[in-house]
């Protein structure tokens, strides 16, 4: 009985510490939910010009032409970015998009188009290596704090390829999977085409100002489309990474109050086994009294 | 006195924004001073080149180095957007001139211009500002 006890009270131990980590962990996501937010605040006025600039480009002239706004239908390869972490510890968030991100490799396949894996994240890395598929591209180290220099490089790799044909190792179009933070609670996995940008028409009221341009509208124009695609894949790693962060706290926080009610049990568990033996103590020693009293009437 | 309204940011955060009256920025053509009442412009920024605003409130101008980027007039609202964009006041000048010392160094493969370019113009809006 003795053994029990101990065993329950080492079960106890070993729990509460467990319990320990996961809240720490739980904390440091939270805060760092806060910081990924400001710096997806802060990314907006630079995504916010230069869509407009874009507009105001594209507007100004009809019929604009540029190879990243052209349709390569004579490319069959397809290039999918799939936007995952390098840490674990984030419940669901992972294996969500590795899920979408197959899903549209199917779709992808049945339309008769050859679909190329480009990864962020080792997540993402370990999971297409183990199965001995091939990856276009790979990067990490980008998925906690995400910073700009990552988005160009991501997005200059993913430019020239898209520019390059089908021998020569490019693809005909550019889709990416990755995680949209739409608040604390929800996080939403989303698939969308980056290139060819498609030029959408809109009748808002505004009336856009008749730039010029300095040197030429093509000049801007071969300079705004990388940078914007830059800066919409920046977007998406911000994303990912308020994303990546609320998943982890969520995860820890199940954890921690799945340890806590662990505890709660081993200890009713514990103070039971503590009582049993405590009952058995007192009858042995009553049982032996009495066995004692007995023997010695019996012996007057 | 009409003003200009001007935000110089990078994408990962606004550099600087306020009132001014006279930004002066340079483009692959030339340098370009723009004042209130300025005719829409979205030009390219020369990358590597330095960026000087007037603020309205007359305290000292602010110079900033800019990457690759671009700008954009209209109605008095400047915008000026830049891959890399630092302070003149935020230059590391020691690591600038190590930059510029190791591009130097370097063979002249297609990037060292640009580097060098940088960190010349980093050198310069630090002594600017100073």
């Amino acid at each position: 009985m003795g053994a029990q006890l101990r065993l329950l009270r080492r079960k106890i131990r070993s729990v509460k510490s467990t319990a320990k980590i996961t809240r720490a962990q739980e904390m440091i996501a939270t805060s760092r939910i806060v910081k990924a937010q400001q710096a997806v605040e802060a990314s907006k006025p630079y995504a916010d010009q230069i869509t407009r600039a874009l507009t105001a480009l594209i507007s100004h002239r009809v019929g604009i032409d540029h190879p990243l706004l052209r349709e390569q239908p004579e490319d069959r390869r397809s290039a999918v970015l799939i936007i995952t972490s390098d840490r674990g510890f984030c419940g669901a968030y992972n294996a969500n998009v590795i899920r979408e991100a197959e899903a549209l490799i199917a779709r992808l396949r049945e339309r008769g188009r050859e679909p190329v894996p480009y990864v962020i994240g080792n997540k993402g890395i370990t999971w297409y290596r183990f199965r001995n598929r091939e990856l276009a591209a790979q990067w990490n180290g980008m998925s906690d704090r995400p910073d700009f220099a990552g988005a160009e490089r991501v997005g200059r790799r993913l430019t020239e390829d898209f520019l390059k044909t089908d021998a020569e190792g490019g693809v005909g179009e550019i889709h990416v999977v990755y995680t949209e933070f739409v608040s604390m609670l929800t996080q939403q996995v989303r698939v969308l085409r980056l290139l060819p940008l498609e030029i959408e028409e809109t009748t808002s009221g505004q009336v856009l100002p008749a730039y010029e341009f300095e040197p030429s509208a093509e000049a801007a124009l071969d300079l705004l489309l990388p940078n914007y695609v830059e800066s919409r894949i920046f977007h998406m790693l911000l994303q990912s990474a308020a994303s990546f962060h609320a998943s982890v706290r969520r995860a820890m926080k199940s954890a921690t109050d799945n340890a806590n009610e662990l505890i709660e049990v081993y200890t009713r568990m514990a103070n039971q086994a503590r009582q049993a033996e405590i009952t058995q103590e007192i009858s042995e020693i009553v049982g032996g009294a009495e066995a004692l009293a007995e023997s010695s009437a019996g012996s007057e | 006195m009409a003003t200009l309204k001007v935000g110089l940011v990078s994408p990962e955060r606004e550099i600087w924004s306020g009132e001014a009256t006279q930004v002066v920025a340079q483009t692959v053509d030339g340098q370009l001073g723009i004042l209130p009442g300025h005719t829409p412009v979205l030009g390219v920024l020369l990358d590597g080149s330095v960026v000087k605003v007037t603020p309205a409130d007359g305290s000292p101008e602010v110079v900033a180095m800019v990457g690759s980027g671009f700008f954009s007039v209209a109605f008095d609202e400047v915008s000026i957007l830049a891959e890399q964009a630092v302070l003149g006041r935020d230059v590391d000048v020691e690591a600038a001139q190590r930059e510029l010392s190791e591009a130097e160094g370097r063979a002249l493969d297609d990037e060292a211009p640009v580097i060098q370019r940088r960190a010349r113009a980093k050198l310069r809006a630090a002594e600017l500002e100073a």
